[in-house]
């Protein structure tokens, strides 16, 4: 028989596991929806252990997130910078670069775009709205690039640096609102005047919902466009999977690793742009509830696929979404991270499978 | 500055760098056996509402960090069932195990936020050597776990490089395949090393919550899990650098809470709280240079699952 087998034996059953020649399209798409459903039990076995009742709190969260169109539509608001950030981390773990700094790229973007706003408050919309855009983009891609140079050039673990950064972003953001940029009209709240109107994205209707969701879309077509298309994209694929490989066909990988996190930041940036151009229309202490953290949950969850991305992130809003509807019953708001980490722990445990068959033998029937 | 201030400081610089020593060591444990485990912030935060808890509930704080220590294993072997034995991505598995481990301490933190702690870890005078001029204040008038902290740091030294233990554990985070070729327990001893590793951790975290605040706090590590893990490649994988590493840490901690405290206003306090995120990074370029220079780097399969199939 080609396959090796490793065996782990319990009593007379024999567990046998045996690689997957090829993996199995069903399983892919049932092993995410199936973790999301364990988390989910698991974490109302816990909720129910701790004294609340899980079915009334899911029920709760699901009438809240989704159960409105109000609810819609304010998930639809928490899943664009889901998306946006989640896009980003994704393309960078596709080339195996652990960005998990979204979360201070996205201030980083909140805060240039806000510079823009603040700085040049008499702009015309045609012209303020581009300028936040790009202003937002660069920031979170240059504020991503200062740890992809030493990972780049020297081999610098990114998974700590990018995650340092995050701390710093947020400090500075404070240290604005806190100080030369709190609005003096605003009873001393850490916040700034707000922005004018030639700086707001254009929402749907009476909703929230910006301009915010067009860009994620948007992203999402062209990131998936220039992955299957372009040469540029097969590079990143190939990096990604086998860098012996891509080293060999004269592939660079320094500059790709320091192009990829650039535009990795500037999706993250592009969220806080569109989260303080669309929502708050001001800069403020605690702009982003952990969307750069969730933004990772987002794109492991998403296989990396971009149009997934998308789909996942209205899941994952709704999360927040219907987290925030159930504090008001007692349920602490960091239940929600709690099930968000349980999510990814049955999806790796879970990834097993599209890997190896497993199944039970009785000893001796061993082909 | 005189030099009672600058005593206290670096008595600070002691206890600001206690957690982060016991969180290095672990994570140089868990990796030195091959398992690279990013959820020490996780595994932290779920060690600092543990121990808070049970030493509210039993009035001593050592059960208190004995609960920690367990919490933090506990913690320690999902990682480790994921890593080893479905040989899921460890560093995709250690952040959620953060993620989780920040959203279980909130959860189970909720109705601890606002006590203080009725009995935290007492400072004890070491007779004799806290009489020591400069030394005594600075090294032994502290807590217990600071004390512990200077036995563990030696003998973990002695158990990886003068003991039979030592050098298995190094095989197996070197060549899992050769060790297991020699009739080492590759699989058992990543999960014991990956549980203790863990357990340290969750020590850390009680250190913050029983001796350094002393008071639970929702996400009070702060990010001192991650800074441990970049201390781990400052030290080169080394115990007795850790610690050194870890009170360069906990001084740079000590000294902006000392400006801040002593009313010094020329640079915002916001700035000095950004001082070790920003310090990490610059420390890790120079320490990735330097073992890129003398070629001492990572255990050679850390990060890596073993499959005894592609042995």
């Amino acid at each position: 028989m080609s396959n090796k087998q490793a065996e782990l034996r319990s009593g007379k059953l024999t567990l046998t596991w045996e690689k997957r020649q090829l993996s199995s399209p069903w399983l892919s798409a049932a092993i995410p929806i199936f973790s999301v459903f364990m988390a989910l039990f698991l974490s109302g076995a816990f909720l129910a252990l701790t004294g609340f009742n899980p079915l009334e709190i899911y029920g709760a969260m699901l009438d809240g997130a989704f159960g409105s169109a109000y609810g819609i539509s304010e998930t639809l608001v928490k899943a664009i910078p889901l998306a946006l950030a989640g896009l980003g981390v994704a393309l960078a773990f596709r080339m195996l670069l652990w960005n998990i700094g979204a979360e201070g790229q996205f201030y980083m973007g909140a805060f240039a775009a806000s510079w823009v706003a603040l700085t040049f408050p008499d702009l015309p919309t045609q012209i303020m709205l581009p300028a936040m855009f790009l202003a937002g983009a660069l920031a979170g891609g240059v504020w991503a690039l200062i740890p992809a140079i030493p990972r780049a050039v020297l081999g610098v673990n990114e998974t700590i640096t990018t995650l340092m950064l995050n701390y710093v972003a947020i400090l500075w953001v404070d240290y604005l609102v806190y100080g030369p940029w709190r609005d003096p009209a605003g009873f001393n709240f850490p916040l700034t005047a707000p922005f004018s109107a030639a700086a707001h994205l254009p929402t749907y209707g009476a909703t929230r919902v910006h301009f915010g969701l067009v860009f994620a879309l948007i992203g999402a077509v062209i990131i998936y466009i220039v992955l299957q298309r372009t040469k540029w994209g097969y590079e990143i694929r190939v990096i990604g999977e086998n860098q012996t490989a891509a080293r060999y066909a004269g592939m660079s990988i320094s500059k790709n690793i320091m192009l990829v996190m650039f535009l990795s930041g500037g999706f993250a940036g592009l969220a806080g742009m569109s989260e303080v151009s669309g929502i708050t229309h001001r800069l403020q202490h605690g702009i982003s509830s952990g969307y750069g953290y969730t933004a990772i949950i987002v794109a492991w969850l998403s296989k990396l696929n971009p149009f997934t991305i998308i789909a996942v992130a209205f899941l994952l809003g709704g999360l927040l979404v219907g987290g925030y509807n159930t504090q008001t019953m007692g349920v602490p708001s960091a239940t929600v991270s709690m099930i968000q980490g349980a999510i990814l722990f049955f999806l790796l445990g879970g990834e097993l499978l599209t890997r190896y068959r497993i199944y039970f033998t009785r000893k001796g029937e061993n082909s | 500055m005189t030099s009672d201030q600058i005593i206290a400081i670096l008595a600070a610089a002691i206890v600001a760098g206690t957690p982060l020593l016991y969180a290095a060591l672990g994570e140089i444990i868990t990796e030195r056996a091959g398992i690279i485990n990013l959820g020490v912030e996780g595994m932290m935060l779920v060690g600092a509402v543990s121990g808070f808890t049970v030493a509210v509930g039993t009035g001593n704080p050592w059960f208190g960090v004995m609960a920690a220590a367990a919490a933090g294993g506990a913690m320690a072997s999902i990682h480790a069932f994921l890593t080893i034995s479905l040989r899921a991505n460890q560093v995709v598995s250690g952040l959620a195990l953060t993620i989780f481990g920040t959203g279980l301490s909130g959860f189970l933190g909720k109705p601890m936020v606002g006590i203080v702690a009725p009995k935290t870890l007492a400072i004890i005078n070491v007779p004799a050597l806290s009489s020591i001029p400069w030394l005594g204040p600075i090294f032994f008038r502290q807590d217990g776990l600071v004390y512990l902290s200077y036995l563990i740091v030696p003998l973990l030294w002695f158990y990886f490089y003068r003991t039979r233990g030592g050098l298995n554990m190094r095989a197996i985070g070197e060549n899992p395949a050769a060790a297991d070729s020699v009739g080492i327990n590759v699989f058992l001893l990543r999960y014991a090393y990956t549980v203790i590793g863990g357990a340290f951790a969750g020590v850390a975290g009680a250190y913050l919550s029983l001796a350094y605040a002393p008071t639970w706090l929702e996400n009070m590590t702060a990010g001192r899990g991650w800074i441990a893990v970049a201390l781990v490649i400052f030290a080169m994988w080394d115990p007795v650098k850790a610690m050194l590493g870890s009170y360069l840490f906990g001084g740079i901690d000590a000294m902006g809470f000392r400006l801040q405290a002593m009313g010094i206003n020329v640079i915002s306090p916001f700035f000095l709280k950004m001082l070790p995120y920003i310090f990490t990074v610059i420390v890790l370029i120079i320490a990735t240079r330097q073992s890129l220079k003398k070629h001492i780097g990572a255990p050679g399969s850390l990060g890596l699952p073993y499959d005894r199939e592609e042995r």
